[in-house]
């Protein structure tokens, strides 16, 4: 209650709980404020269902990682004076006895996009209405008020990064971060602390959660606000020091996991992207002496609101079948080409080093996933993307359920318009992005003997090559799981069969939307200036036949040759 | 149910003079006293011609549920012209996500309906059972007449791991009975030289459309037969070793119509494969007797599989590389391509394509459409290219990585371009 001796003029104690889900962090944390703000106490909460999290479908690596960000914050929150408050179960069955245990008349947090955030939270906020708690919700996940741009797309999320673009050009910028937690913001409110602090609300050990860590290497992406703060001054440094803007180049080096790397930590809310946002926009107006930014500086950030945009009036974003937004592909059911692609033994070292560094770190380069992600879907396996959805939540530090359904969505060519006429090749596109095989070697030791002519394709090295890398292929490391070539020229045909029947069925070729060849960058309409739009030539447009029970369709049917559009597209942040 | 009442109510409201005979007499304040009552007896009243364009209307389970409303409606139902298409689904839980078309569905059509049956399509899953299902129907389709006929694997190609006897059978019993078939969809299937010579015994006046890219047991010597006898064939998609001289020439006899549509996957079963070589004699004759005809040719090679290929000029309009094709070739194609209309590279490698591309917009005047994957492109290079296609280039699909920035544009300065 109040401290004895206080200041306060007469009014009832007003004791807050501020409750993080995501946005773990002190800075540009409005909510956490608004507990605050002329609150006698304030007490920060943390749930955590130990029975859950041995079931869920969450890996070691982001358990680490979250434990991590815990402990982070209760450090930060110390030198205030206060601490952090690990609770043990599930809010809707806690949420009751704390409000009435701590006298509760404020709740804020954090608001959540996702649709079974805003379910959870539609129930709490009745609780807590119920138990006379006012609460407080705020907006600092994301840069923009979601439901503004969709109410701007008369009343629909955009599905193309385009018509997205357009709209937030629309908007008023993203609000500034607010200030960081201080000792002066803090003001008369304390946290009062018990002895059994420790035991009782104490961030919980990876152990205790279950998780056998002997053997366990250090992470590779620490947890938490101090070390997302710390990157992103590296970060900036980087860039300036580079003078350059654009996105670098890929080689062999951005395979592997960097210092100045942000998108965990964006994803926990460990970094406000308000405040990536404006540090960027600083920063680039200081070094091109320019005023105005382009939309691509911020291409990181705003692919991850696009995502949270497309996903959160939609409750089926994560499945193919009874979401409006995907498309019905015939994908197979295939239970042990998926563990081997899982697993890491595909037999395509490229395939393989990936994953493996997947599991290994939680965090894999954005063009890598892209190269995984085709071939368990559209470029090889024809696995569903939803299965190899679950394998990245389950290992990817950076996958929430938005931006991961999304852009396995997206990757698989099931939503966002996208098409499909490029494949990337399990052995050339390695070969190409890092030739000397380096990153191949490293994650996968029992390769390293292999000459870098070889080692993408180990299986057509001679015997000799073989046994003098004392690695034989079908023994010590597994034979290609598939035929490249005949898998994609098969699964291009698949694909092709189904945008022409939904383009007879659907009418695809009529909504103006889809037209747009999008991508994070280069948009290429090549049309001349004042064609209207109607004359895009959408390849699955011509010939229109309709299949209708009384007419004969037409001689041809999957007749004309179709150039397959295709665009690029970043992964996730 | 429901959704059959709002087809016909639109019907009716829309429609005033299909109702029955009997309503038109009365006087109008008549008729509106007796609306209320009149509504049930309208239904029934419906003329077949007019359920028939609404139940068109309709996906197959609502049309059953409507069926299930009353005699009238279960007759039009079942009337013939509702069966001419179906697509049967064929797929077994444990290998495929999605609904199979129901047994007992299959099983009615079959009785009631396969001398309705026109236009049919197979989808199968990856599974054997699958496959077989489907041949099973098909064996039973014994009074049917079907112009179209396809069958579509969906993942794997499981028509190929059934036994090829089974299938042969199967697809035998359609062709000896349609004798009018006209689109014919046989891709990754054992079917043979053969059954081949069945299909043509009995439908070389009709067929139109034969697709069977990837058909392994077919030799040369069985896709002539079906060039020789079938006149009328418009559209012909095969793999590269069925193609010959003498194919060619077939299909550019007097005799025969113009061939409207030529595809060809040139696939490599093993690295190093020697593909053989069509004569530039063979290709212009086809180009004198079809002069507006598609060749449409899809290459999954090896980069040291290419040799035999660009050598001389070749009538193709459509061209894709599904792996890395390397500069050289490419640079062929800008010479000895010049109907080409789209292209697409999957894939080159980290020397820029520059000089190719321009060679490209030279020499390919009916350019329209290119896709550009993992290459490399200086962005000089690439605005002249977009500038000397001008207005011609339709579409343009090329990923980020591929435009390399130098003194003259960055990235963001093309976007003005």
């Amino acid at each position: 209650m109040s401290p004895p001796g206080s200041q306060h003029k007469n009014k009832m104690a007003l004791n807050s709980i501020h409750w993080f889900r995501k946005g773990l962090r002190l800075h540009d944390n409005p909510a956490l404020r608004e507990a605050v703000q002329g609150a006698s106490t304030v007490r920060c909460v943390y749930f955590l269902d130990p029975w859950f999290a041995g079931s869920s479908n969450v890996g070691v690596n982001r358990w680490r990682f979250l434990l991590q960000c815990l402990e982070d914050l209760d450090a930060s929150l110390r030198k205030l004076n206060s601490r952090l408050f690990v609770i043990r179960g599930q809010p809707a069955n806690v949420f009751p006895r704390l409000f009435k245990e701590w006298k509760i008349s404020r709740l804020t947090f954090e608001y959540d996009s996702e649709p079974f955030g805003k379910e959870r939270d539609a129930a709490i906020k009745k609780l807590a209405m119920e138990a006379g708690v006012e609460v407080i919700v705020k907006i600092s996940h994301t840069l923009y008020d979601l439901d503004k741009i969709i109410e701007l797309n008369g009343g629909q999320p955009p599905l193309t990064y385009k018509r997205f673009q357009t709209l937030i050009s629309r908007l008023d910028p993203p609000e500034m971060p607010v200030e960081m937690l201080t000792d002066t913001l803090m003001g008369h409110c304390v946290t009062p602390v018990l002895e059994d602090h420790g035991d009782k609300y104490g961030v919980p050990s990876l152990e205790e959660l279950g998780f056998d860590t002997e053997g366990l290497p250090s992470a590779v992406w620490p947890g938490g606000e101090t070390e997302a703060l710390t990157r992103i001054e590296r970060h900036l440094e980087r860039k300036a020091w580079v003078a350059n803007f654009e996105r670098p180049r890929m080689n062999a080096n951005s395979l592997l996991a960097s210092p100045t790397g942000l998108s965990p930590y964006l994803r926990f809310g460990c970094l406000s992207c308000r405040l990536f946002y404006f540090k960027l926009t600083d920063l680039y107006r200081k070094v091109k002496k320019n005023s105005s930014p382009p939309l691509s500086l911020y291409g990181q950030l705003l692919w991850r609101e696009f995502f949270y945009t497309a996903a959160t009036n939609n409750p089926r974003f994560d499945k193919m079948e009874g979401n409006p937004i995907c498309v019905r592909i015939p994908w197979d059911k295939n239970p042990e080409a998926l563990a081997k692609w899982a697993e890491a033994k595909t037999g395509f070292p490229w395939i393989d080093a990936i994953m493996t560094q997947l599991r290994q770190e939680g965090w894999i380069h954005h063009l890598a996933r892209h190269a995984v992600a085709c071939f368990l879907t559209r470029g090889d396996l024809w696995i569903s993307w939803e299965e190899g959805m679950k394998v990245f939540e389950e290992l990817l530090l950076d996958a929430d359920w938005s931006v991961n359904a999304g852009s396995w969505m997206w990757l698989s060519c099931s939503s966002f318009f996208q098409q499909f006429f490029h494949c990337y090749c399990p052995v050339g596109f390695g070969r190409r992005t890092d030739p000397n095989g380096d990153f191949i070697r490293r994650y996968l030791p029992v390769l390293r003997g292999f000459p870098a002519k070889f080692i993408y394709d180990p299986w057509n090295a001679p015997e000799s090559v073989q046994a003098a890398a004392k690695c034989i292929i079908g023994v010590h490391y597994p034979k290609p799981m598939v035929h490249h070539a005949e898998a994609s020229r098969l699964n291009i045909e698949r694909m092709k069969q189904i945008y022409q029947q939904l383009s007879r069925y659907r009418g695809l070729g009529t909504r103006s939307e889809n037209m747009k060849l999008t991508s994070s960058s280069v948009v290429f309409s090549a049309r001349s200036v004042g064609e209207p739009r109607s004359n895009r030539k959408w390849q699955t447009d011509r010939p229109q036949r309709r299949w209708t029970a009384a007419s004969a369709p037409a001689a041809a049917w999957y007749m004309t040759p179709q150039l397959p559009v295709w665009t690029e597209v970043r992964f996730t942040v | 149910m429901k959704r059959g009442l709002q087809g016909n109510e639109q019907e009716d409201g829309g429609g005033t003079s299909g109702g029955c005979q009997k309503t038109l007499k009365r006087s109008r304040k008549q008729r509106r006293e007796k609306d209320l009552e009149d509504e049930e007896v309208r239904w029934e009243c419906l003329p077949q011609e007019i359920l028939l364009h609404v139940f068109q209307y309709l996906p197959l389970l609502d049309r059953a549920f409507a069926s299930q409303v009353c005699r009238g409606w279960n007759e039009a139902f079942h009337m013939p012209e509702l069966w001419r298409c179906f697509e049967f689904e064929l797929n077994q839980p444990a290998s495929s996500y999605l609904k199979a078309t129901h047994p007992d569905l299959i099983k009615q059509i079959i009785k009631r309906h396969s001398d309705h049956l026109q236009y049919v399509s197979f989808k199968v899953d990856s599974s054997r059972e699958s496959a077989e299902a489907a041949c099973d129907i098909l064996s039973q389709l014994v009074n049917c007449s079907l112009k179209t006929l396809g069958l579509i694997s969906t993942a794997r190609p499981s028509f190929m791991e059934m036994p090829k006897s089974h299938f042969i059978s199967a697809l035998t019993v359609v062709f000896v009975n349609s004798k009018s078939l006209s689109s014919l969809k046989i891709d990754d299937t054992p079917v043979d030289d053969p059954s081949l010579k069945v299909l043509v015994a009995n439908n070389s006046d009709t067929l139109k459309l034969l697709k069977m890219s990837s058909c392994p047991h077919v030799s040369p010597a069985g896709i002539l037969c079906v060039a020789d006898q079938c006149h009328g064939l418009r559209e012909l998609a095969l793999n590269y070793h069925l193609l010959s001289d003498e194919l060619l020439i077939a299909l550019s006899s007097e005799k025969h119509v113009h061939l409207e549509h030529l595809r060809i996957d040139v696939v490599s079963e093993n690295p190093g494969q020697q593909f053989h070589t069509i004569k530039k004699s063979s290709w212009d004759a086809m180009k004198r007797h079809s002069p507006k005809f598609n060749l449409v040719m899809y290459f999954y090679l090896y980069e040291d599989e290419f040799g035999p290929f660009f050598r001389d000029e070749i009538p193709v309009t459509h061209l894709y590389f599904g792996r890395s094709v390397s500069k050289d070739v490419l640079g062929r194609v800008g010479l000895n391509c010049p109907r080409l209309v789209e292209l697409v590279v999957c894939a080159n490698g980290l020397r820029p394509l520059d000089e190719e591309l321009i060679r490209i917009a030279q020499r390919c005047t009916q350019l329209s459409a290119i896709g550009l994957g993992e290459c490399e492109v200086s962005c000089s290079a690439f605005v002249e290219f977009v500038k000397m296609c001008g207005d011609r280039l339709t579409q343009l699909s090329i990923m980020e990585e591929v435009l390399v920035p130098d003194h003259r544009y960055g990235l963001d300065d093309i976007h003005w371009e």
